[in-house]
């Protein structure tokens, strides 16, 4: 299923799965990651699984590029190994004062607000990765009419909360950061939890993720 | 715990960007939560051997300039790493400090770590373990993401910093060292190298670049020459490393650091070897540098090198 391992740097292997982003492709990436992370291999420091890539961080004291290559390439998973899944269920307010780039985003795709919400809320998301900053989820797909580029000039804080549109993708800013999504609402529920240290992500890579509209009265309530 | 059995330091003045770091955090980049630890990891190793703490134990890092000190407790030493200035502030009067060198402090005296020289980063620690929460493995602070103690921020004015535990068989030590720097980055080429045009590829390798001041401990901002895309000014979004160099969509290169976002979309034109990394972060905004690339079979044997040289160093300290 890898197609091909280089070397990213001198530490780390960068194993290629394919160039299209796909869920086949995607779960494909996040079965080896899981695979390699339960064989706990000494001298691995990180994983790092994305749409179509899986990046694999090594002490240089004890491995070298040829030698911990060779090991990847005869892992042997099974094609049908089945992929463990969580549906996770997220509330978003579309307040005004939540949904910063509505506006921007009906001229785009020339919808009406209303219709737009309809159709983001109507679908279910699959989980490709989390990462960029902690326990934030790129997930898609977003239906065909609903695609649009990032802003022209990101913003320099988008606050903790967003739920963001861009290309077939959404996301949801798990700490404020400058960050050029399209910005559609605000969740109130805590999507990384430091003090959790051993599952501090509530989205995981292979979760597939159900938003549901609230009122301001509502957000309110789960803030408090 | 009563006042009088209190061994701690209150800090004057916080400095720029102090932080406790130790080696870092491990298998965290696929929930986005990048190593962090200190930035000079040899600095870092130096220090904990010249006061025999354990070589993980957490250090106080400063960018710049570093923290005023007060100590409260019995005696003490500390010692700092890094091409640093600093005084030490006793009853009997005021002296200039060498970094490397062991120092002992009564109830009452200062450190006052004025600057790094001709460089970012210094390291300050003592004969003991500060009191330390640990965040999945490590007590480095990553400000970005708000994870370690003191809520993941960087030291402020009147933070008080506890001692847990002093080394009482502790003997002073010192090492003559001068430090290490660098002027030439040593690269392998990037994944995405192909994405940029001949006449630009020639421009990375063979003209120097300015590190702008718009450089922390995430990234380090490059200016020279323009680097044209010729194929895509994104790639998918994937894991990057340190060292990464990332070229923007304006056509300027971008060094991931220690605490870096875990993934990103620009083009990877080449990677730093870990070899040149200790050296790399301690080069000053203005400061210019330029890129030789190297093969990766070169790079494994330049880092054993590189260790091989700091184990020397360990082995030289008296």
């Amino acid at each position: 299923m890898i197609k091909n391992i280089l070397n990213l740097g001198d530490a780390a292997l960068y194993c290629d799965f394919g160039s299209d982003v796909n869920q086949e492709i995607n779960s494909n990436v996040i079965k080896y990651f899981y695979h390699i992370k339960k064989l706990n291999l000494r001298g691995i420091t990180n994983l790092t699984p994305s749409y179509n890539k899986l990046i694999i961080s090594y002490d240089l004291n004890i491995h070298s590029f040829l030698s911990l290559k060779k090991k990847i390439e005869n892992i042997e998973i099974k094609e049908n190994n089945k992929l463990e899944k969580n549906l996770i269920k997220i509330p978003v307010c579309c307040d005004n004062n939540f949904a910063l780039d509505i506006k921007r985003v009906e001229n785009k795709l020339k919808l009406k607000s209303e219709i737009i919400l309809e159709k983001f809320f109507s679908k279910n998301y699959f989980c490709y990765m989390t990462g960029f900053v902690a326990g934030m989820p790129f997930l898609g797909d977003l239906n065909q009419e609903m695609r649009l580029k990032r802003l022209e000039t990101p913003r320099v804080k988008v606050p903790k909360g967003s739920v963001g549109i861009t290309e077939q993708f959404c996301n949801i800013y798990t700490f404020e950061t400058p960050g050029g999504w399209n910005i559609l609402g605000n969740t109130p529920q805590n999507i990384f939890d430091t003090s959790n240290q051993s599952n501090p992500n509530l989205v995981n890579p292979g979760d597939t993720i159900k938003f549901y509209r609230i009122t301001l009265d509502q957000y309110n309530e789960i803030k408090r | 715990m009563k006042s009088k059995d209190r061994n701690y330091f209150k800090i004057l003045r916080a400095g720029i960007n102090t932080t406790y770091q130790d080696l870092g955090r491990n298998n965290l980049y696929h929930i986005g939560i990048p190593f962090s630890g200190a930035m000079d990891k040899r600095n870092f190793q130096l220090l904990n051997s010249l006061l025999q703490n354990d070589y993980n134990s957490p250090v106080i890092e400063f960018a710049y300039q570093g923290p005023h000190l007060k100590y409260f407790g019995k005696d003490i030493f500390f010692c700092i790493s890094g091409n640093v200035s600093f005084k030490i502030i006793t009853k009997e009067g005021v002296i200039d400090g060498n970094s490397y060198q062991c120092y002992l402090l009564k109830n009452g005296d200062e450190v006052d770590i004025h600057s790094t020289n001709k460089s970012v980063y210094g390291y300050f620690s003592i004969n003991g373990t500060f009191s330390v929460d640990y965040y999945w493995g490590s007590c480095s602070i990553n400000t970005q993401a708000q994870i370690g103690p003191n809520n993941g921020n960087k030291f402020s004015k009147d933070l008080e910093i506890e001692i847990i535990d002093i080394n009482n068989s502790f003997n002073k030590r010192k090492l003559d060292y001068l430090g290490s720097t660098i002027e030439n980055i040593r690269v392998i080429k990037g994944t995405n190298y192909d994405y940029f045009s001949e006449s630009s590829q020639n421009k990375f390798f063979k003209e120097s670049f300015k590190i702008t001041k718009l450089s922390d401990r995430m990234g380090m901002r490059l200016q020279g020459p323009k680097i044209e895309n010729i194929v895509d000014p994104n790639i998918k979004s994937e894991g990057l490393v340190k060292g990464v160099i990332q070229i923007t969509s304006a056509g300027d290169p971008i060094i991931m650091l220690s605490d870096h976002g875990t993934i990103g979309g620009y083009p990877k034109i080449a990677t730093v070897i870990s070899a040149d990394y200790d050296r790399l972060v301690q080069l000053t905004p203005g400061s210019n540098i330029k890129f030789k690339d190297v093969s990766l079979e070169d790079a494994e044997t330049l880092y054993k090198l590189y260790q091989m040289e700091t184990n020397n160093l360990i082995f030289q300290i008296k």
